[in-house]
């Protein structure tokens, strides 16, 4: 690698942090060769660069906001606790269901016959589940494994809460980019409708949405649902975004692109929503449990995900009706879904931390 | 602060809260009916000169823009939601008062016990960050935002109901009696945590200020300092939390009633939902718009009075 070649990761592990103090806008990179100004993606995002002293002629290596934002998150053991057990659960639920076929050929909607449903089970045990090792988390009603419906449950809460949260990035992140860009009149009527749709029983019209256009397909509902769930989730993200925008927009790398000649569209995408990422992902990251949360939600009152389709939500609401008989069909997917929640909320707190050492308390 | 403001401030705010109540009605009039199918469709099916019959007393033969003028007009001019369609004989505003005493009783004693534990648990966690037991109000306050209420009150029910036989586990009799200790804890965990969250962060982020610095300095007991002067500015998020907080109780009211068989608001609003009981809906949700809105507009106002900064 030549010395003055942009920073990859890993390579600078014995060099003094914090060139840019944080907090403050990336300065555009020094580069040695002049010429055209190339505004790459990563350039402006990062805002790392190689300053090359005039005088001194050495390279200096700048320290870049996600690298420090990285470090700092690495030093929060519940972030990182937390960011390791989605990694796993997120795992479990791709490949989870596949490796318990492999191993004792049970699939999450195998039903097995009545017979063999009574030839299973101990006198002592309850007549529907139990615990052994090929049923570690106990059946549910039907005699269908619960750990792998858990696990399969996961893979629809879990993309349920990703592409929602997608939706609302897209729609909340162009919204209040163009808002905060534009300013002025177009600003203020784009951020009083956000304001008004920010005091509407949100989840109540989604209610509504979905049994009034309940789909006759489990896909067609699951796919109601991300609509409903992006299209009511983007409004603090436009917010938090907008203000972002209008703190960079005066700066004088926007300054330098307007004139070079660069479009309105182009700067807004490709300029200054790069320079947002830092709050955007934090929020992005506390979007995906609320999401996971509302659709569970909705899944327990019947207007979410259909069967033959699960979640952890449909898992919890069918759980919730044996409590008094069969605990343990609440409390493993109420479990999985609560621990899930509870390490993606610290992994966004950590986050916030990371990003805004301000914040930090 | 000076009254005309104030009277200037809250007429602006209606001006916008009206038309705001007018568009949730209106949002919710077309997805109701825009979306296929009617209520008669779901339900069982009735002899097609019945069905006629029907709906030219409910006024659902006109055409669409005579239906909607019809519902906007008699909310506008007598507050009049129309005849439910599941109940025979019963106008949607007798269905609101009669639920609605319930979910409020349930609503608002779950949140003052939020407030009351919330804000204790946050300010105790802010006097000692950092401290074991800081991570231990923060850990339990986390985890009360993650775990569901639907997954919380069963639970409940199960220790408290079905293991050790203290409490009952459903039904409505009334508002002082034991039935209604679970579903209040239920709807009130996830406001204790996130009001114990927002009260620790604003506290914080005002035992750090120079007012504080001065209280401090002056001599006042630390006591004096907290309760005098440092809980004023550190509830603010608290206080602008009740709107949002309001939203929440209503979304969780709904789970709470069907877990507890509550014939409160919300589980009117789910049969509703289910049976299609068009005007059922849209009064319900109407009625909760204009709450909503109504208490925004008060945490607005009480906000000028607990922060002298904030002007209107």
């Amino acid at each position: 690698m030549k010395p003055d070649s942009p920073n990859k990761p890993g390579d600078q592990e014995n060099v003094e942090p914090a060139i840019t103090p944080l907090g403050t806008p990336p300065a555009p990179p020094i580069r040695p060769r002049t010429g055209d100004i190339i505004h790459t993606t990563s350039e402006l995002a990062v805002g790392e660069g190689d300053v090359r002293s005039a005088e001194l002629g050495e390279v200096v290596r700048g320290t870049s906001l996600w690298r420090d934002a990285w470090r700092r998150l690495l030093k929060n053991k519940l972030a990182v606790l937390g960011l390791a057990f989605v990694f796993l659960i997120t795992i479990a639920a791709v490949i989870g269901p596949a490796v318990i076929r492999r191993v004792n050929g049970i699939t999450p909607d195998y039903i097995p016959s009545d017979a063999a449903l009574i030839k299973s089970f101990p006198p002592f045990r309850a007549p529907d589940g139990s615990f052994s090792a090929t049923h570690p988390m106990g059946t549910d009603n039907q005699g269908r494994d619960l750990l792998a419906r858990t696990l399969q449950g996961g893979q629809i809460s879990l993309m349920v809460g990703i592409i929602a949260t997608l939706m609302s990035l897209i729609i909340g992140v162009s919204y209040g980019a163009i808002a905060g860009y534009l300013g002025g009149r177009t600003d203020s009527i784009m951020m009083r409708l956000v304001d008004v749709l920010y005091s509407l029983p949100y989840i109540i019209i989604v209610i509504v949405l979905l049994s009034m256009f309940k789909k006759q397909t489990a896909q067609g509902q699951l796919i109601l649902l991300f609509v409903a769930l992006g299209s009511v989730s983007w409004l603090t993200m436009a917010r938090i975004v907008r203000g972002q925008v209008l703190s960079l927009k005066n700066q004088e790398f926007v300054l330098a692109a307007r004139a070079t000649g660069v479009s309105t569209t182009r700067i807004i995408f490709r300029h200054i929503v790069p320079n947002t990422l830092g709050p955007v992902i934090v929020y992005a990251t506390l979007t995906i449990p609320a999401v996971m949360l509302s659709e569970a939600f909705l899944s327990f009152l019947g207007f979410g995900v259909q069967a033959p389709l699960a979640s952890w939500g449909t898992l919890a609401a069918d759980g919730s009706q044996t409590i008094g008989i069969y605990p343990w069909q609440l409390i493993g997917p109420g479990l999985a879904m609560g621990l899930t929640l509870f390490s993606l909320n610290f992994v966004g707190d950590g986050l916030r931390d990371a990003f805004d050492p301000q914040m930090r308390k | 602060m000076p009254v005309l403001l104030m009277l200037r401030f809250i007429i602006k705010r209606l001006l916008i809260t009206i038309p705001t109540i007018l568009v949730v009605i209106t949002i919710t009039w077309g997805l109701v009916r825009l979306a296929p199918g009617n209520f008669y469709t779901g339900n069982k099916k009735l002899p097609p000169a019945i069905e006629q019959n029907i709906r030219e007393k409910y006024g659902l033969d006109k055409p669409w823009y005579e239906q909607y003028r019809r519902t906007m007009w008699g909310i506008l001019r007598h507050l009049d939601f129309g005849t439910s369609l599941t109940y025979p004989g019963q106008s949607v505003n007798a269905i609101i008062a009669r639920s609605l005493p319930i979910s409020a009783t349930v609503g608002l004693l779950a949140y003052l016990l939020a407030l009351m534990v919330g804000i204790t648990i946050g300010a105790s966690a802010a006097i000692k960050p950092n401290s074991r037991w800081d991570y231990g109000a923060m850990g339990l306050a986390m985890l009360g935002i993650s775990i569901p209420n639907f997954v919380l009150g069963p639970i409940l029910v199960l220790v408290f109901s079905l293991t050790l036989y203290w409490l009952p586990p459903s039904r409505w009799e009334g508002f002082p009696s034991r039935n209604i200790i679970l579903p209040v804890i239920t709807l009130a965990a996830i406001y204790t945590a996130y009001i114990a969250r927002l009260t620790r962060a604003g506290l914080l982020e005002v035992l750090r200020s120079d007012y504080i610095r001065t209280a401090r300095a002056k001599g006042l007991s630390e006591r004096q300092v907290l309760f005098r002067h440092a809980l004023r500015g550190g509830l603010m998020p608290v206080v602008s939390y009740t709107g949002p907080a309001l939203a929440f109780l209503l979304t969780g009211t709904v789970v709470v009633e069907r877990i507890f068989i509550l014939p409160g608001l919300g589980n009117y609003f789910l049969q509703a939902s289910l049976n299609r009981d068009e005007p059922l809906i849209i009064g319900i949700v109407a009625f909760i718009a204009i709450i909503l809105l109504l208490m925004n507009l008060l945490v607005d106002i009480a906000y000028g009075y607990l922060d002298p900064r904030i002007r209107y």
